[in-house]
């Protein structure tokens, strides 16, 4: 049945403008079939991906398969789940059973996994519709899709520029209607900073919230597997779909998964503390992307929260921590990939010993920001150089999480710019990896600590009318206050504007839109 | 031993320490649920986790946590209350993540010992660490030389991958002198004799499931400082552990002698020819970058839990040898002998199903070890029961074999022949007792040999053995002889 909260009042003719959460409820309430959801997605693909290039492999039959079974289920009576036939996309960094997994690597090019993600299975289970695996950087390392070794992803707000990284490829495709839910994996930034200049809601729960089996690591510490959505009810659904305890992870957390949806429902900061980090504001950021954060924490100010400016001390050390730690586990992490197994095999001529097919193949199969993380992590866990690098660094990570700790006594939720500035230019950052690592700036300390962080639109930045993220941050296990004060900030926004932000977004060819409703 | 060993030991104080690996016999792999088995068809039991496939995670096996802390406690070690694993990051074709998850400076057990003994005297071993790790893969190089070198191409089979492995360091033992081979091998044998006991693993040495690295280094007498050591890998035999530490005494003291200094550096063990040769010097020793394993949460295990375990600990080695003597009543050479053979278990059921002890310990430390030699493998792996043994043993009290025929009762049972009764029965082995063939037969040696019994006759009882050989013939060896010779001479002189 259709509810209010849901706008099924006035949803538009085109199918893939609807959010997620409406186009369950009309699933369920048999007003559109899956089938038909997933067929204007797939013909959507079809006609914006090429300028777009989010996704690395579209499974056409397994959706048109999934689809067709939530069809056949809803036919029996059986009971849906909440985002049942709901197309998704897939970030290219989880294993599936049916599609290839590349990681946006040449090393792995082709690799077929033997066995589904644990997300993967829970997103088959609950009969969401995986329409495909997207674009992403390189093993997850970087912030702009352009060092996947397929070619980057497109901004669909402005194709010439990048649409955020690692996770741009599911970005790009929740952004260009390409699909309404998305997939990422969150290890310095890589859900919020593409969420951020695509215009998009994104969440990085809590570590160890989300199981990492079937996710190919970059940092294990680190990694976080979050959605990807275009309002902050609709990750709020994918959240509880994709959380909860996993046997198979050991760092997975044997805890109730928040109340994440009524959370996104209630929408509520009246008299909610939340403290403004004087550390992740000022130099290196954009002045427009600070106008909108500012005004952001206004309007929180007018909708009753309590807004305070706390200090964290140690976030300043955050950066150089992370590209200790990350380097060093995924130094560790991408050795196994060394011809032996799966993947790329170079120079095995029959005369060539294992350990120089091992380095030709890594040579030829990495690209050159993973080779330089490799060195970096390799060099930082020497003998020798471990206590001042590794073991600096984790203390490092010790006195973050303190930050948190102590400003957390005095708020229950943090707020920062997610991004020093809205999208950069395709191309603006390749050549210098200090740059890049700068649009982490603001999400990393989150990752360092554990807790979980998103990220909302607050308006698009004066100078280059790009969208500009806000970032709410709360405790570990505390995911819900994340949702909820970003639903206050998206109902007020959506209604001063009259309408969501993304509709202003004009990358993507629109001309041929109109014929959206050719599929159904 | 040779005399350039005990010139070797005149002049210089050996110093031994020992790491031994031994594979657990949990039923599952330390970090997956795939089968924990030895020789089965290479890589069937394998999944994601052990082949180290992209994306897949460990978790820890809890009976691998138990037996290890079982293992600790018998060795008298503290039982940490919360460690943690690493990565030990090296590169090799059978390694399938390229790291091994081990544990480094926070292992499980620490600071423990173990008596062993040595000619009846009792040396107290000291024992670093007790720590937990994954086995690695096993290559197979196919070509004409069977090792890497020169191999056409080379296999590898993942069952062992992710297989728990115990790794038991002792202390640095000086002091030992001459003594140090012997020391050594008394060491592994009593800790092999520990992992049997607890019930840990079954310790099948020709199988790889107890390997040792064993490190050596002289000090010249006098000197107060220790030398140089060298680690030799891979030595997996009791005997050839005795041989290794023999081997790099003399090694060592060669070089001492002619004024050389050791190198430190790991060697490797040739069983073939008993020594050692060069494998990596310390100059080029591999940076493991060890690092806290992130996939896995610290084990933190409970004290009631430690206690639960120490409390439901077996009857150690040594106490259950000092009972079995007693039981025995068998002299400590013959003890050391049975242990050194593998063989006091063995003896002490078989006694149990009804054998004197000095039967079966003759049976189980003569015919049963040669064929066991013969066929390269442990005494208990021998396919016949101490029940078959002591059947055997009572057979041959109550005069229906002789020792002659209980050999071949043994071969049958050992070719698979079924049980001492049915090999008999089928091979018709039982002695020939009765009188009226027997008689027919000595008459008939007589006739044949006049002569002889002539001589038998006149008090020259030496003379029978020709007497007795005709009537073994007669009866295709299974007659009694000692019983022949009774019946002939009562026959020809009146009296036995």
């Amino acid at each position: 049945m259709p509810t209010p909260g849901d706008g099924s009042m006035n949803r538009p003719s085109d199918l893939t403008r609807w959010t997620a959460a409406e186009m369950a409820a009309a699933v369920a309430a048999g007003d559109v079939s899956a089938a038909e959801l997933t067929e204007a997605h797939l013909q959507r693909i079809a006609r914006t991906d090429v300028q777009v290039r989010a996704f690395l492999h579209v499974a056409v039959d397994s959706a048109v398969a999934a689809a067709s079974a939530v069809d056949t289920k809803r036919a029996a009576g059986e009971l849906l789940g909440p985002l049942a036939g709901v197309p998704l996309a897939l970030k290219d960094v989880f294993t599936t059973i049916d599609m290839p997994t590349t990681c946006g690597s040449r090393i792995l090019a082709g690799w077929q996994p033997p066995y589904d993600a644990t997300i993967t299975r829970r997103l088959r289970a609950a009969g969401v519709v995986i329409l495909g695996k997207t674009n992403m950087d390189e093993f997850a390392m970087g912030s702009s899709t352009e060092n996947s070794a397929f070619g980057p992803s497109h901004n669909p707000w402005d194709l010439d520029r990048v649409p955020g990284g690692s996770s741009g490829g599911s970005a790009a495709a929740v952004a260009a209607y390409q699909a309404p839910l998305g997939i990422g994996t969150d290890t310095g930034g890589s859900i919020r900073q593409p969420a951020a200049v695509c215009g998009l809601v994104g969440v990085k729960p809590t570590y160890g919230g989300s199981s990492r089996y079937g996710l190919v690591a970059f940092a294990s510490s680190l990694d976080t597997p979050g959605p990807l959505t275009r309002t902050v009810l609709d990750p709020a659904l994918l959240h509880e779909v994709i959380s909860g305890h996993d046997p198979c992870d050991s760092t997975s957390l044997d805890a109730p998964v928040p109340p994440v949806v009524a959370a996104a429902r209630h929408a509520d900061v009246a008299g909610l503390r939340v403290g403004v980090v004087s550390e992740l504001s000022g130099d290196g950021y954009a002045s427009g992307v600070l106008r909108r954060f500012n005004e952001a924490v206004e309007l929180l100010e007018s909708l009753g929260a309590k807004v305070t400016e706390v200090s964290c001390p140690h976030f300043g050390y955050a950066l150089p921590a992370y590209y200790l730690i990350a380097p060093s586990e995924c130094s560790s992490n991408l050795a196994r990939f060394d011809a032996m197994r799966y993947g790329l095999r170079v120079g095995d001529d029959g005369t060539a010993s294992a350990e120089q097919v091992m380095s030709q193949t890594r040579a030829a199969g990495f690209g050159a920001e993973v080779k330089r993380r490799i060195m970096l992590g390799t060099y930082a866990l020497s003998s020798g150089y471990y206590d001042a690098y590794y073991g600096k660094a984790q203390q490092v990570r010790t006195l973050i999480a303190g930050d948190f700790a102590a400003a957390f006594e005095q708020v229950d939720v943090l707020v920062s710019p997610t991004t020093p500035t809205t999208a950069f230019p395709l191309g603006e950052r390749v050549d210098d990896p200090m740059a890049m690592y700068l649009a982490d700036l603001a999400t990393i300390p989150c990752n360092l600590a554990g807790n979980a962080a998103l990220s909302v639109p607050c308006g698009l930045a004066p100078e280059d009318a790009l969208p500009v993220g806000l970032q709410i941050m709360a405790p570990v296990l505390a995911d819900e206050r994340v949702y909820r004060v970003g639903a206050a900030v998206e109902r007020a926004l959506d209604q001063r504007r009259g309408h969501p932000l993304l509709k202003e977004a004009n990358g993507v060819d629109e001309a041929d839109d109109a014929s959206g409703e050719a599929g159904r | 031993m040779t005399a350039a060993f005990d010139a070797a030991v005149a002049s210089y104080q050996p110093v031994i320490g020992l790491e031994t690996h031994v594979e657990l016999g949990t039923t599952t792999k330390m970090f997956c649920g795939c089968a924990n088995v030895f020789g089965a068809e290479p890589n069937s039991a394998v999944c994601p986790v052990c082949l180290g496939l992209p994306g897949s995670l460990p978790v820890i096996n809890k009976a691998a946590i138990e037996y290890t802390i079982r293992i600790g406690l018998a060795l008298h070690c503290s039982i940490a209350t919360w460690c943690r694993f690493a990565r030990k990051n090296y590169f090799y074709p059978d390694m399938p993540k390229n790291f091994q998850i081990s544990q480094y400076d926070e292992p499980l057990c620490t600071d423990g010992w173990l008596d062993v003994e040595v000619g009846g005297q009792v040396v107290r071993i000291g024992i670093e660490r007790v720590h937990l790790e994954e086995d690695t893969g096993k290559s197979r190089h196919v070509g004409t030389s069977g090792r890497i070198h020169g191999a056409e191409y080379s296999l590898v089979d993942y069952n062992r991958a992710g297989i728990p492995l115990v790794e038991v360091v002792s202390k640095p033992i000086p002091g030992t002198g001459a003594l140090a081979p012997v020391v050594a091998r008394a060491y592994v044998t009593e800790l092999r004799d520990l992992m049997r006991a607890l019930g840990v693993s079954d310790v099948r040495m020709e199988q790889g499931s107890l390997r040792c690295d064993v490190n050596t280094s002289l000090t010249p007498a006098g000197s107060a400082e220790w030398g140089k050591r060298t680690e030799t890998k891979n030595v997996n035999s009791l005997r050839s552990v005795e041989r290794a530490v023999m081997s790099e005494i003399e090694r060592q003291a060669g070089i001492l002698d002619a004024g050389g200094r050791v190198i430190q550096e790991t060697r490797h063990f040739h069983e073939d020819s008993g020594t050692t040769t060069p494998g990596r010097s310390k100059e080029e020793a591999q940076d493991y970058r060890y690092f806290p394993e992130p996939d896995l949460v610290p084990v933190a295990p409970a004290t009631g839990w430690v206690e639960q375990i120490g409390a439901a600990l077996p009857e150690l080695p040594a106490a259950r040898r000092a009972r079995l003597q007693a039981e025995l009543g068998l002299p400590e050479r013959d003890m050391t002998a049975l242990r050194n053979a593998g063989a006091l278990d063995l003896v002490a059921e078989t006694v149990r199903a009804g054998a004197s002890p000095a039967q079966a310990r003759n049976w189980w430390l003569t015919e049963l070890s040669r064929r066991a030699n013969e066929a390269g493998i442990e005494l208990d792996a021998l396919p016949v029961t101490p029940a078959q043994v002591a059947r055997i043993c009572a057979m041959v009290d109550s005069g229906e074999l002789t020792n002659k025929l209980a050999r071949q009762v043994l071969d049958g049972v050992l070719a698979g022949e079924g049980s001492p009764d049915d090999v008999v029965a089928a091979r018709g082995l039982a002695v020939v007792t009765d009188p009226s063939v027997l008689a027919a037969a000595i008459d008939d040696a007589i006739a044949a040999n006049l002569e002889v019994a002539a001589k038998v006759a006149s008090g020259k009882e030496a003379a029978v053995g020709a007497l007795i050989r005709a009537v073994m013939k007669a009866t295709g060896g299974q007659a009694d002889a000692a019983a022949v010779r009774r019946l002939i001479l009562d026959r020809l002189t009146g009296s036995p």
